[in-house]
């Protein structure tokens, strides 16, 4: 069946809401109006109002209560309109859902989803831009996922609503119409913590998530003639799937981690960090980054355009990484 | 009143009206990149509230107020280049719509966060109080953004400290499509003033003498050290929450009946009642905004767009090196 990013992620709603009455969903105009995107299209026709909430605007209570729902056996999705104000609930995500089992000495779990449009290259200015992950990535006790794929955005919804911890779903709104892809009719889930080898190469690794895996396979495939690029797309952030990215630095010594969050304090420092640490033997030369700018998520066109990496800044990345 | 001044706040009306109609469109012609948020309908809001104000008083805008720009004193060129995302605009192309400010007219520009400028409000009315200084401060916000706990701490220390600071919500009975009885369980968001220890006040939004009325009594409250006001303003978008909403979820009826109460129109009726010679001030006043909006859009239009290694400037004030 051929869907685009967003009705995958609608579908995967439908179907968890369908198998399961526990799972309710909470948000800011997410009923009437089916969400600011149409993510949440139809499902308060569906489900109902009480377990279809359009709630004030109250960021910090929609992850609070969802918290307390949690408590209480359900499974709530609680959407950002924008991934942006995922700011005024930090809070809750931080410091009540993130602690939650660790201070009650594992009594009990922690299964929301807070899901939201996340980043740019839609001249969305500095609040509506935002890729927040490496905020999350720094807390322990939750889990971070960004589908780059239709399938993967179905496949690790379902997955995120069937965990028992927090997960922060980003989707990024780039992806919502732009990409359209054949996915399986009948039932399947995406794990959690499991990264996906995009594509086979021998001279260098690229490791990339969210919106930009899909510049980084375009300029695999343009540079084929010049370098064999292995291509991973972690899809889950937190936790990392290391042996992947062990796998696949042993083999070929080289890497460039590619994301659209800022470069300073991004995941990627960690992941050049760690393979430092654990694999400075296998590499043939340093590990590299394409991410954002240092700055805020600027809005007139050719301000958006420098800070963003595309296509372009990747594969000078790459030329200059395969040179070593 | 005397008859300038009448004359005075319909060219603001009008004037407002006029941009905001040449923004949408060109939204519509595709000229802007950025979300549009109209505040037609709610007009009388922003003049009935910014008209009286000295030029040293300060006005936190909402997403819709570009009224409270065009009254405060921002330059209109400057504020057409700002939502083209052009270099003269507030914010030199780093943000559009609302979000750069003008602070050489006291005029902050708010971040997406909704009610997040109301603390922002508060700590500078305590600054007026504590060094003495004869200025209010304007929180706008929607009725929507009053769900917001900024919202409440903000509202809670201006009560303890009395605060020279008016709250004016506008509230226009939907936040994007939530109705308001899905946003609060009273009718009056006004009502909660009492639980902060200060006044709140409701009128029509749409009848400029109210709003002056009220307005004019918030803020004498406020430079006579008497505290906040929570000011609500009832009153209606015309159009969706932004240019791209067909808002249906509401009715028909419901937009025809709030137009029929325009606030443009109201203050019309009113300089007609006063045996003005409404027919030419029309006309005159036609003419006079067009101009100002055509010249604005020229300017802005004129106006480079920034160029990319300007993402980098203006994100300290104390130049930063690597060492
Ligand atoms: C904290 C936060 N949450 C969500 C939004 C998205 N959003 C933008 S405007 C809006 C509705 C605002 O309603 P209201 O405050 O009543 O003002 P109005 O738009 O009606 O003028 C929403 C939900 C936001 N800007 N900020």
């Amino acid at each position: 069946m051929l869907v685009t990013y967003i009705q995958a992620i609608n579908q995967a709603m439908h179907e968890e809401m369908a198998r399961d009455d526990n799972v309710f969903l909470l948000g800011e105009d997410v009923g009437v109006l089916g969400g600011a995107f149409k993510a949440t299209d139809g499902m308060l026709a569906r489900f109902g109002n009480e377990r279809v909430v359009d709630t004030p605007i109250s960021e910090s209570l929609i992850v609070g209560a969802g918290v307390g729902m949690s408590i209480q056996g359900m499974r709530p999705i609680l959407e950002m309109q924008f991934i942006d104000f995922i700011s005024c609930g930090f809070d809750q995500i931080v410091n009540m859902a993130a602690t939650l089992r660790y201070r009650h000495g594992g009594q009990t779990a922690c299964p929301i989803v807070v899901r939201g449009p996340c980043g740019g290259g839609v001249h969305g200015g500095l609040y509506h831009s935002q890729n927040p992950e490496a905020w999350f990535f720094h807390v322990p006790g939750l889990k971070v996922v960004a589908p780059a794929t239709a399938y993967d955005a179905k496949g690790l919804l379902k997955s995120a609503i069937r965990d028992d911890d927090p997960v922060i779903y980003l989707e990024h709104k780039f992806l919502y119409r732009r990409i359209k892809e054949d996915i399986p009719e009948s039932e399947f889930v995406v794990p959690i913590g499991k990264a996906a080898l995009r594509k086979e190469g021998r001279d260098l690794t690229v490791i990339a998530y969210g919106s930009p895996v899909h510049a980084v396979m375009k300029a695999a495939k343009d540079m084929a003639k010049e370098v064999d690029i292995e291509v991973i797309d972690l899809r889950t952030l937190l936790p990392l799937d290391w042996k992947t990215i062990r796998a696949s630095v042993g083999k070929t010594g080289k890497v460039l981690i590619v994301h659209e969050a800022r470069r300073t304090g991004g995941i990627g420092g960690e992941i050049a960090a760690r393979i430092a640490e654990e694999l400075f033997e296998s590499l043939d030369g340093p590990v590299m980054r394409v991410a954002a700018r240092d700055t805020h998520n600027a809005f007139s066109a050719p301000l958006e355009e420098y800070i963003l990496p595309n296509q372009e800044k990747i594969t000078e990345a790459i030329r200059k990484l395969a040179s070593y | 009143m005397d008859e300038r001044k009448e004359r005075e706040l319909y060219f603001w009306l009008r004037l407002i009206r006029e941009f905001e109609d040449r923004v949408s469109a060109l939204d519509k012609q595709g000229k802007v990149q950025g979300g549009v948020y109209s505040g037609k309908g709610q007009e009388a809001v922003t003049v009935g509230v910014c008209h009286d104000l000295r030029a040293d008083d300060w006005v936190f805008p909402l997403h819709r107020d570009l009224g409270a720009f065009l009254v405060k004193g921002a330059d209109p060129g400057r504020l057409m280049a700002q939502i083209l995302g052009k270099r003269d605009g507030f914010a030199k192309g780093k943000d559009s719509f609302l979000h750069g400010g003008d602070f050489s007219h006291g005029i902050f520009g708010a971040t997406s966060m909704l009610g997040a400028t109301l603390p922002v409000a508060v700590g500078s009315a305590y600054k007026f109080k504590v060094r003495k200084e004869d200025r209010v401060a304007i929180a706008f916000f929607g009725e929507g953004a009053s769900s917001r706990g900024d919202v409440h701490e903000a509202m809670n220390f201006a009560g303890v400290h009395k605060l020279p600071v008016v709250f004016v919500c506008e509230n226009n009975f939907y936040a994007y499509s939530t109705p308001n009885e899905l946003q609060f369980a009273v009718e009056d968001v006004a009502s909660r003033a009492q639980g902060y220890g200060f006044k709140g006040e409701v009128c029509s939004g749409n009848d400029l003498h109210a709003v002056m009325k009220a307005a004019g009594k918030a803020i004498h409250r406020a430079r006579g050290g008497e505290g906040p006001t929570f000011l609500e303003c009832k009153t209606y978008r015309y159009h969706g929450h932004s240019e791209h909403d067909r808002a249906t979820y509401r009715t028909e009826e419901e937009l025809v009946t709030w137009e029929s109460r325009d606030p443009v129109e109201r203050w019309e009726t009113y300089l007609g009642k006063r045996k003005y010679d409404i027919a030419s001030i029309k006309t005159e006043t036609t003419e006079r905004v067009r101009k100002i909006v055509d010249d604005a859009l020229a300017f802005a239009e004129g106006s480079p767009l920034p160029e990319g290694p300007e993402a980098m400037e203006d994100l300290y004030a104390t130049p930063v090196t690597e060492g």
